[in-house]
């Protein structure tokens, strides 16, 4: 449904004539992110600083319109779509890093800097920004800190709420708050905690600021092979259980290891069943002493052609392959449907071979590609959407894996968010009550729900994602 | 006319769907999986923040259009035209799609159903009847270098973005430039349509390395504009034409490589020019491969380089040109920040689009000003063009050259 012209126009006010984009077909444009669902918004609005932000919001609320928060759209949890129509809140065009303190070792940004680029930018002075989700050549720090995500190294330095020092935030009123300030130890209510992570249904975010890291001096990253993913999966258990926590340790299954390689030539080896990728950081000697205590132990749990990168290039290719396996899949099959559920450790031997036989069942390949060290699976129904026949499996499947994992003690979601497409499953780990409390919280910030509606708490029309249930536009669009 | 103000079609022609977009192929397409890795490497995504204005967003409108889920919207085609055709998406998207074949087959496509606009339509004929022609274009080129010294250009919007013309290029006589020393291989060299009568000079110095390298070097006669103008603005048939006319003057020669010192052309012969599988080279690609002898003269100039878009997303060249650079005494080397991002030159980008090339430009002048380099190297004669008119507003005395000037430098 179009905006009432009223309103369009006094969010042109706002922000500009050319910084509201209502035309329907360009609107059908902004309708996904980067998961499978999408709802197409009823204006997309550019924001460029807090007071827009403020403006824009206050608008919504007298008019009671849902307002949900966009950076570049790559979320895998539907985040950023406008499942209840409304206006998509654009800030991509607040990309300026307002201050890098190298003495504090903290920066300053608006959210729409992209998360490489201020790692880029503090390299300068020797630090760098820890949490590094592998979308993070596009992926903002706002929509970070909205989802409160993950990376392979958050193994060992933490996600991002733990990089997180304050915000400014804008309520659903339109006013603007600082959340929390300059100490990592937040003094009284830790309001920034609660939202951090919120996915946009508590607050929109307008600045950021971000504690940085010395960048270690001497960082070394192993690649080992193994026949199976059982074996992978116990050599992880060994280097954890000897207790040794890796800056990183990532695995990919022989499906995804076939993909990367394709792509880029990072010298994973086709023929094994699953790959270990492990980085430490640190003093060199250190790493060293590290480097070998791994490489031993992944030897004696069956680990083959284990080699250290010896290059800045080579390990810089090694990452590359690991951050660029989800869009490499691509190659096997235009879709693919993600989770990104969490297990304790020790059952992931388990949850993995439920994974696969619940693939075998539907008769869908899956990739799988995840943090190994935390547990944080990642398996990928592969499929053609153009073939609807299958859609109803790919839901089914993606369910029951679901399923596996909480049935295993694990979680919902490690890194990606709730949003949209597991708001449904909620009920499963959290009783009525929980789910009432969460709601409370909920009520405080935002009694009348503008802001992204539709995500996180379950919604009694929606039983579950609806890859093949959605009408007119949906089924012919192109999801994963 | 007919009523919608669109010109009439011919009969049966579908206005969406499948049908009215029939070079763009659904399975390249498909390989598009919406992961949106590409999003800040697009040059208008950083400039606009806007989904529409993104590779994602495009193919994502591309797909509607070809699907028939979108009818075709005039208002759309900007999208799609504002589109810079740099590829720099292709170089990390994770997935392959071939977003240069995309855009190139959906712009073909686009011209058939759009509503012709003068500009557009101006800048066809131009091509075919300029471009296309050598003679033409060296007329032309003639004219304006007189008008140049007769100062006639100063008011005319085209003269200031000109660099100041020389005497043209010309390929010395019997057509072969002889190896100096030893002759070790025997190589093509492209001249090309622009390149000879805006930077004669960058071709002086690519023929004077490759003799250096131990090349005999010869030049085509009969050979054509490559084709690479006409295709990044959907004019297919256009290319076709032209590559067919220069497959028979390339088939008529031996040689082990056709060598090219523009990446635009480069580009568009390794991907449209099957006959010469794997013989193409760009001159910084074929000098890292051969050798070049020892450099005789120290170079003593602090020297940074842009990336030309169809050299380092397209062909994948991005060590080969900066190697050669350092390897040479005196050199001091600063590597730009977001050297791999289009300067908004993009082949006739720049005359279509001129106020988002300029928004681009300035944007990557920020970066180029920074590295207080004496001389910013490149490799595509577009590029050059757009630095030099940049630094000149800005008043800087940065000079733009090509890479082969910068390496000649050196002997």
């Amino acid at each position: 449904m179009p905006l009432p012209q009223p309103v369009a126009e006094e969010l042109r006010r706002i922000v500009g004539r050319e910084s509201v984009i209502d035309a329907p077909n360009d609107l059908r444009i902004f309708e996904r992110d980067g998961s499978i669902e999408g709802a197409v918004p009823d204006a997309v609005v550019l924001a460029s600083s807090t007071e827009h932000v403020s403006a824009v919001i206050k608008v919504a609320a007298k008019h009671r319109i849902p307002v949900v928060p966009r950076g570049a759209g790559t979320g895998l949890s539907g985040g950023a779509v406008t499942i209840r129509g409304g206006i998509a809140l654009q800030v991509t065009r607040m990309r300026k890093i307002l201050a890098i303190d190298p003495v504090a070792q903290t920066a300053l940004v608006e959210p729409g800097v992209v998360n490489q680029e201020l790692s880029l930018v503090a390299a300068q002075h020797g630090l760098f920004y820890a949490p590094d989700p592998s979308s993070q050549k596009a992926c903002t720090i706002g929509g970070n800190a909205a989802e409160n995500s993950g990376g392979p190294h958050c193994l060992y330095y933490g996600v991002t709420t733990n990089h997180v020092l304050g915000m400014e935030v804008v309520l659903a009123d339109g006013s603007v708050h600082w959340v929390s300030g300059d100490a990592p130890d937040r003094v009284g209510l830790d309001l920034c905690g609660v939202l951090v992570g919120s996915e946009g249904t508590l607050c929109a975010i307008t600045k950021i600021k971000v504690r940085l890291l010395r960048i270690p001096p001497s960082i070394a990253t192993m690649l080992a092979a193994f026949p199976s993913i059982e074996t992978a999966s116990q050599a992880v258990s060994a280097v954890i259980g000897h207790g040794i926590v890796p800056a990183a340790l990532e695995m990919m299954d022989s499906v995804t290891v076939g993909a990367v390689e394709a792509h880029y030539h990072a010298g994973y080896p086709t023929d094994a069943g699953a790959v270990l990728l492990v980085e430490v950081d640190g003093i060199a000697e250190s790493t060293r002493e590290l480097m070998a205590a791994i490489g031993k132990i992944l030897g004696e749990n069956q680990g083959y052609a284990i080699r250290e990168a010896q290059t800045p290039a080579e390990r810089e290719l090694l990452w590359a392959g690991r951050k660029g396996a989800i869009g490499a899949l691509g190659r096997i099959k235009p879709n693919y449907y993600l989770h990104d559920g969490v297990v304790p450790r020790s059952r992931l031997p388990q949850v993995l071979s439920a994974v696969g036989e619940i693939g075998e069942h539907y008769q869908l390949p899956v990739a799988n590609v995840f943090h190994a060290g935390d547990g944080n699976l990642h398996p990928n129904i592969l499929f053609d959407l153009r073939d609807r026949q299958v859609l109803h499996q790919v839901e089914a499947a993606g369910e029951e894996m679901l399923r596996a994992v909480v049935e295993l003690g694990g979680a919902l979601s490690g890194e990606h968010g709730i949003g949209l497409e597991k708001s449904a499953f909620m009920p499963w780990i959290y009783n009525p009550d929980d789910l009432g409390a969460m709601h409370r919280v909920k009520d405080v910030f935002d009694a009348d729900g503008i802001l992204n509606p539709g995500k996180i708490f379950p919604d009694p029309s929606r039983k579950s994602v609806h890859l093949a249930g959605r009408t007119g536009l949906a089924v012919e669009a192109k999801w994963w | 006319m007919s009523v919608d103000g669109f010109p009439p079609r011919s009969p049966g022609r579908a206005r969406v769907g499948a049908d009215a977009f029939a070079r763009l192929s659904d399975d390249d397409l498909a390989t598009c999986v919406h992961c949106g890795l590409c999003l800040d490497a697009c040059p208008t995504f950083r400039i606009t923040g806007l989904e529409t204005e993104s590779p994602r967003g495009r193919i994502y409108l591309m797909t509607q259009w070809k699907r028939g889920t979108l009818p075709f919207d005039e208002e759309q085609v900007k999208h799609i035209d504002l589109c810079l055709g740099c590829r720099t998406c292709e170089g990390v998207c994770p997935s392959g799609v071939p977003y240069g074949r995309i855009i190139e087959a959906g712009r073909a496509d686009v011209e058939d159903q759009r509503r012709p606009s003068l500009k557009r339509a101006t800048s066809r004929v131009a091509l075919r009847q300029l471009v296309g022609h050598p003679g033409r274009l060296r007329a032309a080129g003639a004219a304006a270098r007189v008008a140049q010294k007769l100062h006639l250009t100063s008011v005319a919007r085209s003269g200031r973005m000109l660099p100041r013309l020389r005497a043209r290029f010309r390929a010395p006589a019997g057509n072969i430039a002889p190896a100096i020393g030893q002759r070790k291989h025997r190589v093509a060299f492209l001249v090309g349509c622009v390149m000879p009568i805006m930077y004669p000079q960058s071709h002086d110095a690519a023929v004077k390395l490759l003799q250096l390298a131990g090349c005999e070097v010869w030049f085509p006669p009969g050979e054509r504009c490559c084709g690479a103008l006409f295709a990044h603005n959907g004019d297919l048939e256009g290319a076709e034409r032209l590559r067919e006319a220069n497959m028979r003057v390339y088939e008529a020669g031996t040689f082990d490589a056709l060598i090219v010192d523009s990446a635009g052309c480069g580009a568009h012969l390794k991907d449209f020019y099957p006959g010469l599988k794997g013989r193409v080279k760009d001159l910084t690609e074929w000098l890292a491969e051969v050798g070049l002898p020892e450099p005789k003269r120290e170079a003593r100039i602090r020297v940074t380089y842009q990336d030309a878009c169809h050299l380092v997303h397209a062909q994948r060249i991005k060590n080969q040109p900066r190697d050669l650079i350092r390897a040479l005494p005196g050199v001091e080397w600063i590597e730009m920040r977001h050297a791999d991002i289009c300067c908004g030159a993009a082949g006739l980008y720049s005359t279509l689009e001129p106020d988002m090339s300029n928004r681009i430009l300035q944007q990557k002048l920020e970066d180029v000003l920074a590295t207080h380099a004496d001389v910013i190297a490149v490799a595509n004669p577009g590029c050059q063009m757009q630095l030099e008119v940049g630094l000149r507003a800005h008043g800087s005395a940065m000079k733009v050259e090509h890479v082969s000037e910068v390496l000649l430098r050196g002997y």
